[in-house]
C-alpha cells in the first residue's frame, strides 16, 4: 500500500480528510515500473464536484485500459489544506500514488466552467510547475486542457502547454506516441509541442500571437510556425456504442454531488436554442444504443453498488428510444432496489407517466426550463417550447397530484425589453392560476407552490449571441427587482416565490467566456492576490477581482457590455467547432428578427456539422 | 433473519466518517449480491443498523452491525463473509456474521453497554516519568504505578460536555478496567503506516452506554491531570478493541 502524501495530523486537522486519501473501490492502482506515461487528470474543483464529472470518469478509465498509461486523480485542495501546504511547501499529489503531481508526464485539466480560472494556478502553483507554459522546462509536466471552456482557451492560453479541442476519444493514441519520442530524449520539449500542433485538435498557444487594434479589438491572431495549422478542428467520437464507457466508475467514499451511476444516452441537441453554447459546439446530436446501455447500466450497478442511477444528456426527451430504455430501466430497478433519477424531461403526458413510476409526487418537484417570460423573446432565443405546451403541462402535472414547479429564466437576454421582463412575473400567475381553476378543492394537496429564479444571461462563444451584448450589471438588477415588485402585484403571489443570481459572478464570466489573451494577467494577479474557489459565493471577492482589472488597465465591459460586429475578428475565431460562421450569423439575424428555426430532426438548417458524416444530419427523416 | 456483522478499520480507511462507513456498506453489501431487505417505498433502503460511531482518525478492530436479509434467504456464515470480504477497501476487513434473533432489542446501537480501547501516542510527543515505584510522590512514579494510584480512588470528578451544558460527573464507576502496557514491537507496527508511536500505552474497558458513554480522550486527560503528565491531544492514538453488550443479554448473543 502506497504511504499517504500528507501527515497523519494535517489530515486530522482539516476538513474531510477522505478527499485526499484516495484508495476508492474501483480506482486503478498500477505499478510505477510497469507503465512509461504517468497521466495526472485534474477537475479544478473540490473533491466532491470534481467526482461527480462523468467526462473524467470516461478518461479515466480509457487511458488505465492502455497497458503502459496510468491514469490518476487530483482535485483542488480546499483552502484549509490549500494554506497548510504552502506554509510547509508540500507538493501537490494525485490521489493513487499519492506521488507528487510534478513527477508525472502529463498534467490534464478539465475546464468546465470559467470561474474556476484561479483554481487552474492554484493546481499549477501547488505542484510546483511554473504557472506560464514558457518557462516549463524538460522535466515539467505537459499541461494539457480540454472542456467547454477551451472553445475559447485565450484568457487562461498562457498557462497550457496545449488544449485538446473536443472530445477526449479521438487522438490521445496519436499524442502519446508522439510523448514516447520525447520521454524517449529523441525530441525535445518544444520540438514535442512542435509536432502534437500538427496532431487534429491540439492547439499549442505558443506557436500563435495575437495582435490588437487601438480600439482594443482583436486586429491579428497569426502562426509564429510555419508548419503548425492555421485552424484547429473539434474532435469527436461518432459511434457512441462503440466509444469506451467505464464499467467500473470510481466510488467516492465520501458522498459526492453526483452520488449515482451515470449513464450517459447522447451526445449534442438538436434543439438549437440560441444561448446555448453546449447545444453548438456538441453537435451533430449522436445518440447511444438503447441495448447497449442497458448492458453499460447493469454492469454499472453491479459494479459500484449505487442505488441509484441517473440518464446524462443535454435533452434527454429528444432521445429516439427513451421509451424502450426507461420500460427496461424501471423493470430492472424495480426488480434490485434502485432508484431512477430523472434528467429534465420535457413536461408532457410520457415524461408525466414515468415520473410517476418513479418518483414520490408529493416530494417531487416540476422543472420547466422556460428561459424566457414572454412568447416573443422565447422566439427570439430559439427556446422551442410554447406557453400552450407549458400551461398545457402544468395542468396535467397538476391532474397528476404535483403541486410545486419550478421554473428557470434568464435576465438581459438580446433585445428584451420591458414586458418581456415582466411577463416573468404573469406567467408564474397564469400557472397558479390554471391550478386553482382547474383542480377542484377536494382533490388538491395544498397550496400550490411556484418557485421562479433568473439568471444573468452571459453570451459564449460559437453560438448566435456571440455577438450580443451583455448588460451591465445594474441593468440585470434593475430588471430582476422589477420582476420582484411585478410579483409582488399578483393575486397568487404569496404563491411564488422569485429569486435571481449575483450580477457580479456572472460579469466575470462573461469576461472570460469572450476574452483574449490579455485576460491571463488580470487572472493571474487576482489569484496572486488570493483569488480561489470563485465558483463558491463565500469565497468570491467582487472587488478583489475589479482591482485586478484596474492594475492590468483593462475594462470588464469592453468584453461585456460592447456590441460585437459580425465582421469583427474574435478570439476563437481560430477553431473550427463545426457550426458555421455563416449559419451563426444567420442565426443571430433570425434572433433579432424574432423568427425561430426548426431543430435538426424536423428539418436540417445547414448548421455545418453534417461534415461530421453521422448522428442526427443523416439520421432517416420522415 | 438478521445478521449481526463485526468488521475492522484500520489504516487510512480511518478518515473515512461513520455515515460513509454505513454508505459503504450498503454498496459493498450491494456489489457482493447479498440478498439484504429493502424497505417499502418510493426509495428502498436497506434496514441495517450500525453500533457506536466510531469518530475520524480512531482505528478499530471491533466495529459491528445488523443487517436484515430478505425473507427466506439463506444465511451460510462461510460464503457471507468470502462475499462480502472480496468487496472490502484494503482497511476495512469483516471478521464475523452470526445469525440474532430479530426482535426490537437487538438494535446495534442501543444495546451496547462497554467498549475496551487501547490508547498510545505520537512518538515523543509524552515525557514519561521514569521514578522507581517506591517513590511516594504519585506525580514521580513510573505510569504503570500512577495508575494503579488512579484506580484506588473511589470517585473521579470529571467536567463532561454533554449535549446542552457542562456537567460534574464521577466516571469512577465507568471505568472497569484500566491499565498502563508496554507495546511490543510488533504491535507498533500496527498502527497506521505514517504513524509513529511511542511503546507506553495504555488499555482500557469503559462504560459506553448510552448517556454514560466514556471517551477514552477524556479518560487520558484526567488520568493526565492526576498524574501530573503532559499529554496534548493532538498525541493521543485511540485503537477501539471491541464492544461489549450487557452479559444478561437474553438473546444469548452479545455484541462480541
Amino acid at each position: 500500500m502506497q504511504k499517504l502524501a500528507l501527515d497523519d495530523e494535517i489530515l486530522l486537522s482539516i476538513e474531510k480528510p477522505e478527499r485526499y486519501i484516495g484508495r476508492e473501490v474501483n480506482s486503478v492502482v498500477k505499478n510505477k515500473a510497469d507503465v512509461s506515461i504517468r497521466f495526472a487528470m485534474c477537475f479544478p474543483d473540490v473533491y466532491e464536484i470534481g467526482m461527480s464529472h462523468l467526462g473524467i470518469q470516461i478518461l479515466y478509465d480509457m487511458f488505465n485500459r492502455m497497458d503502459d498509461v496510468w491514469c490518476e486523480r487530483v482535485y483542488s485542495p480546499w483552502p484549509d489544506l490549500d494554506h497548510i501546504m504552502r506554509d510547509r511547501n508540500i507538493p501537490l499529489f494525485a490521489l493513487e500514488s499519492q506521488d507528487p503531481i510534478r513527477d508525472f508526464d502529463f498534467l490534464g485539466i478539465t475546464i468546465q466552467y470559467e470561474m474556476c480560472y484561479a483554481n487552474i494556478l492554484q493546481i499549477l502553483d501547488l505542484s510546483q510547475i511554473p504557472l506560464h507554459a514558457e518557462d516549463r522546462g524538460e522535466d515539467d509536466p505537459i499541461v494539457i486542457g480540454g472542456g467547454p471552456c477551451t472553445y475559447n482557451p485565450e484568457p487562461i492560453a498562457d498557462f497550457f502547454d496545449m488544449f485538446y479541442i473536443g472530445e477526449g476519444e479521438t487522438v490521445y493514441p496519436q499524442l502519446f506516441a508522439l510523448y514516447r519520442k520525447k520521454k524517449n530524449g529523441e525530441i525535445s520539449r518544444r520540438e514535442f509541442l512542435r509536432q502534437a500542433a500538427g496532431i487534429e485538435g491540439i492547439y499549442v498557444p505558443q506557436f500563435y500571437q495575437a495582435s490588437y487594434n487601438e480600439d482594443g479589438t482583436l486586429a491579428s491572431f497569426t502562426r509564429t510556425d510555419p508548419t503548425v495549422p492555421e485552424k484547429i478542428t473539434k474532435q469527436i467520437a461518432m459511434d457512441l456504442d462503440s466509444a469506451p464507457y467505464p464499467d467500473k466508475p470510481v466510488v467516492p467514499y465520501i458522498q459526492a454531488t453526483q452520488d449515482r451511476v451515470v449513464l450517459e444516452i447522447m451526445r449534442g441537441c438538436i434543439r438549437g436554442c440560441r444561448f446555448c453554447q453546449a447545444g453548438m459546439i456538441y453537435r451533430p446530436q449522436r445518440e447511444k444504443s438503447a441495448e447497449r446501455m442497458e448492458q453499460q447500466a447493469e454492469k454499472m450497478l453491479r459494479s459500484t453498488g449505487y442505488d441509484e442511477i441517473s440518464l446524462s444528456s443535454l435533452s434527454s426527451s429528444d432521445y429516439s428510444q427513451l421509451n424502450e430504455l426507461l420500460t427496461f430501466l424501471i423493470e430492472y430497478c424495480d426488480a434490485h432496489g434502485v432508484n431512477i433519477s430523472l434528467p429534465s424531461l420535457r413536461i408532457d403526458a410520457f415524461s408525466l407517466d414515468v415520473m410517476n413510476k418513479v418518483q414520490d409526487i408529493k416530494k417531487s418537484s416540476l422543472t420547466f426550463a422556460a428561459e424566457a417570460g414572454s412568447q416573443r423573446m422565447r422566439d427570439v432565443i430559439n427556446k422551442g417550447i410554447t406557453e400552450d405546451e407549458i400551461m398545457n403541462g402544468a395542468l396535467q402535472a397538476f391532474r397528476g397530484g404535483w403541486n410545486k414547479v419550478k421554473f428557470y429564466f434568464m435576465l438581459g437576454l438580446p433585445g428584451e425589453h420591458e414586458e418581456d421582463v415582466l411577463e416573468i412575473a404573469h406567467l408564474c400567475e397564469r400557472v397558479a392560476e390554471c391550478y386553482y381553476d382547474n383542480i377542484p378543492k377536494e382533490k388538491r394537496n395544498g397550496k400550490i407552490s411556484i418557485t421562479a429564479s433568473s439568471s444573468f444571461f452571459v453570451p459564449k462563444p460559437f453560438t448566435p449571441f456571440q455577438w450580443a451584448p451583455m448588460d451591465r450589471p445594474e441593468v440585470y438588477l434593475d430588471k430582476a427587482h422589477s420582476v420582484k415588485d411585478e410579483v409582488r402585484r399578483q393575486l397568487n403571489q404569496k404563491s411564488i416565490r422569485y429569486t435571481y443570481h449575483d450580477a457580479w459572478v456572472s460579469i466575470l464570466e462573461g469576461v472570460f467566456a469572450r476574452g483574449d489573451r490579455r485576460i491571463s494577467r488580470v487572472i493571474e494577479t487576482a489569484y496572486r492576490n488570493g483569488a480561489l474557489f470563485d465558483a463558491w459565493t463565500e469565497y468570491f471577492d467582487r472587488e478583489r477581482w475589479e482591482k485586478a482589472f484596474a492594475s492590468c488597465g483593462l475594462d470588464p465591459y469592453f468584453y461585456t457590455a460592447r456590441t460585437r460586429e459580425t465582421d469583427e475578428l474574435l478570439p476563437w475565431d481560430f477553431i473550427d467547432c463545426g457550426v458555421s460562421r455563416k449559419f451563426l450569423v444567420r442565426e443571430w439575424e433570425r434572433a433579432k428578427a424574432g423568427v425561430t428555426t426548426p431543430n435538426c430532426r424536423a428539418q436540417c438548417s445547414g448548421c455545418g456539422c453534417r461534415g461530421y458524416g453521422g448522428g442526427i444530419c443523416y439520421e432517416n427523416k420522415s | 433473519m438478521r445478521i449481526r456483522v463485526k468488521f475492522t478499520k484500520t489504516g487510512p480507511l480511518k478518515f473515512i466518517g461513520h455515515l460513509d462507513v454505513m454508505r459503504y456498506f450498503q454498496k459493498a453489501i450491494r456489489r457482493a449480491d447479498i440478498p439484504a431487505a429493502l424497505s417499502e417505498g418510493f426509495s428502498p433502503h436497506m434496514i441495517m443498523s450500525f453500533a457506536q460511531p466510531l469518530g475520524v482518525g480512531k482505528t478499530s478492530s471491533g466495529e459491528y452491525f445488523d443487517l436484515d436479509l430478505k425473507e427466506g434467504a439463506i444465511f451460510d456464515r462461510e460464503d457471507f463473509l468470502r462475499r462480502l470480504n472480496a468487496e472490502m477497501a484494503d482497511g476495512i476487513s469483516c471478521v464475523n456474521a452470526v445469525e440474532i434473533p430479530s426482535n426490537k432489542k437487538n438494535k446495534g446501537m442501543s444495546q451496547v453497554a462497554a467498549a475496551s480501547y487501547v490508547v498510545s501516542f505520537r512518538k515523543g510527543r509524552v515525557q514519561w516519568n521514569s521514578l522507581k515505584p517506591e517513590e511516594m510522590d504519585v506525580n514521580k512514579q513510573k505510569p504503570s504505578a500512577q495508575v494503579v494510584a488512579f484506580m484506588t480512588q473511589e470517585h473521579i470528578m470529571v467536567l463532561r460536555k454533554t449535549k446542552k451544558s457542562e456537567e460534574e460527573t464521577d466516571i469512577r464507576p465507568w471505568i472497569m478496567d484500566f491499565q498502563a502496557l508496554t507495546l511490543t514491537p510488533a504491535q507498533l507496527a500496527e498502527h497506521p503506516q505514517n504513524v509513529e508511536a511511542d511503546p507506553q500505552a495504555f488499555s482500557m474497558l469503559v462504560s459506553a452506554k448510552s448517556g454514560q458513554n466514556l471517551k477514552p480522550e477524556l479518560l487520558i486527560k484526567t488520568f493526565a491531570s492526576y498524574a501530573g503528565l503532559e499529554i496534548p491531544e493532538s498525541a493521543v492514538l485511540v485503537h477501539r478493541m471491541d464492544l461489549y453488550a450487557e452479559s444478561e443479554n437474553e438473546s444469548g448473543a452479545n455484541v462480541h
